[in-house]
């Protein structure tokens, strides 16, 4: 029997991965899936919880975030290229102009 | 008409954004003056709607005195801001129009901030202004400096914001309600200890989110690289705008939402407090780039308001409630800090030079310049008679009738750190003799601005009665707590 518990358990792990791959990974592409990878966790509690207590609120909460992150997406991506067409190199340990 | 504000500037920002792709060139000068006529009817809505006291939208968006007074923030703020981008931008991009109408947005996007009232509002607004000041910060597209900026912004802003809402999901979770008041009142009546140990991990989870607008250690770290990449009008206003409003969000989620919690979370907020004003200020003497200097003199500054919010005692009707002094910080800072980015914008128009090493001799090339630096730095460093001297008054002062001397002694210990670096720049500008001496011609615009934002300075010192009864009016909405 499945209850509230296995599911905030499996999203507070896909928040923890998402988080290691933010840190350990150095390409921003990447770290921006991690990124998604730690919304979609908040995402499954919002949806377990709403479930857990009979509540719409919740699942009316994870549609926004699902919009969200797609502007998210655009802003990121944009900056990205915007980026890449600078300096044709995105790893971000070589980003280095500002620093002191 | 209690949301008029936000609708006008939605309506100006579109109206910006439309003008500039179909309107001729001539009309497209026009465009800043539309955004500060946009910005000066938002302020007009806000006076009118003074005094409003509502609960909208389902209880979501929240109409009331402490909201209002952000939302001048903003919108004076705004104002001064465009104004002073107009010189800095001709020449530095064609695109001024989406300028102007990103700029609105964060504008709105800021009030709507100040008058969240449910975690989905909290959400969606700080993502709202996050989205628009990452475009901001990356705007000029060409140069590599704002690029990076953009993305470093961009990846802390996109990861603390992660963290938040996970945050905010198990505050939703152990609470049952999205609504700030109905979750204070759920914490107040239940009895299960594992929604105490929830709720002292979920907002620490929150704070990440707000820690990072309010640039508070150890969420800091994006603040120096985006301020120096940026366009320094946007530098401007990421040191006063997302700040002022993070700390609306803060003050509002720890006074309305966590009061019964409030014996957990002080001794935290005073930690973070006493490393975001000691870190802010000691690196901030070892730095030779102005714009990254005033970056670690904002994250210091960012301390001293917490000390506020740590010392906060609404009961009786003492003047040192440490809330009415984070509004009266905020207020003075708003003034002080915008003019010394425009000090530094109006050297930077003429001359493209950022470096403290570059204000040599600026005594005998900008007089009024170098005149206005040392108004805005006493008042950046606290001293009298400016606007930052009040400011500190307060929130050290709550702090004292706390009993947090420690707290108090520390925050003065790095007011005085905070001289060192302030004066280094007056030096250099008074007593260090220029390279090139001839004179740096400053814009009537940028002047004008400079001329208000010292008296503004000034004027809070010497007669601040009617900022006391702002900040007063402004926290009635919060009762008693304790």
């Amino acid at each position: 029997m499945l209850t509230v518990n296995h599911f905030i358990l499996l999203s507070a792990i896909l928040f923890c991965l998402g988080a290691v791959g933010v840190l350990i990974r150095r390409n921003p592409l990447v770290m921006f899936m991690s990124i998604e990878l730690m919304l979609n966790a908040a995402n499954l509690a919002f949806v377990a919880f709403s479930r857990y207590l009979n509540n719409l609120d919740g699942q009316i909460f994870v549609f926004l975030i699902l919009t969200v992150a797609a502007a998210e997406v655009a802003v990121g991506l944009a900056i990205i290229v915007a980026m890449f067409r600078a300096r044709e190199n995105v790893d971000v340990d070589e980003v280095n102009e500002l620093k002191g | 008409m209690l949301i008029s504000p936000e609708l006008i500037l939605a309506i100006f920002g579109m109206l910006v954004l439309v003008v500039d792709l179909i309107g001729r060139a001539r009309t497209r000068e026009w465009l800043p003056w539309v955004t500060v006529l946009g910005f000066v009817l938002a302020f007009a809505a806000t006076l009118y709607i003074w005094g409003s006291n509502a609960s909208i939208f389902a209880g979501m968006y929240s109409v009331d005195m402490f909201s209002l007074f952000f939302k001048l923030l903003a919108t004076i703020a705004g104002t001064m801001i465009v104004l002073v981008s107009i010189d800095y931008l001709r020449g530095r991009t064609t695109r001024q129009g989406e300028f102007f109408s990103i700029f609105t947005f964060s504008i709105l996007a800021m009030t709507m901030m100040a008058s969240s009232a449910s975690l989905l509002m909290i959400y969606l607004s700080i993502e709202f202004l996050s989205y628009t000041s990452y475009l901001l910060t990356g705007f000029l597209r060409e140069d590599k400096k704002s690029n990076e900026a953009a993305l470093k912004y961009f990846l802390y802003g996109a990861i603390t914001s992660a963290v938040m809402l996970y945050g905010l999901s198990l505050l939703y979770g152990v609470s049952g309600s999205l609504n700030l008041t109905d979750i204070a009142t759920a914490f107040a009546n239940t009895v299960d200890p594992s929604v105490r140990t929830v709720a002292l991990v979920a907002p620490a989870l929150v704070l990440a989110g707000l820690g990072f607008k309010i640039s508070l250690v150890p969420f800091h770290q994006w603040a120096p690289d985006a301020y120096e990449g940026a366009p320094t009008p946007v530098t401007a206003f990421l040191s006063v705008g997302p700040k002022a409003v993070g700390f609306a969000i803060l003050l509002r989620v720890a006074l309305t939402t966590l009061p019964i919690y409030q014996a957990s979370w002080i001794p935290l907020l005073a930690v973070i407090s006493i490393i975001t004003m000691t870190l802010g200020n000691l690196v901030a003497l070892r730095q030779t780039n102005i714009k990254r200097l005033l970056a670690y003199s904002s994250i210091a500054q960012a301390g001293y308001m917490l000390i506020g919010l740590v010392g906060v005692n609404l009961t009786g009707n003492s003047p040192f409630s440490g809330l009415n002094g984070v509004l009266i910080y905020l207020f003075a800072y708003l003034f002080t800090n915008l003019g010394a980015f425009i000090c530094v914008i109006a050297i930077e128009n003429a001359t493209g030079a950022v470096n403290i090493a570059d204000y040599a001799g600026l005594v005998r090339r900008a007089p009024f310049v170098a005149a206005l630096f040392i108004i805005f730095f006493l008042s950046l460093a606290g001293i009298p008679p400016t606007a930052g001297f009040i400011g500190k008054f307060f929130v050290f002062g709550a702090a004292l009738r706390e009993g947090f001397l420690t707290l108090a002694a520390i925050g003065v210990i790095n007011s005085i750190i905070s001289v060192f670096y302030y004066f280094a720049v007056i030096r250099a500008a008074f007593f260090l003799d220029a390279k090139d001496p001839s004179p740096i011609r400053i814009t009537p615009l940028v002047t004008a601005m400079l001329t208000v934002t010292a008296a503004m300075v000034l004027l809070i010192a010497v007669y601040p009665q009617p900022l006391f009864n702002l900040a007063a009016w402004s926290m009635g909405m919060f009762g008693v707590v304790k």
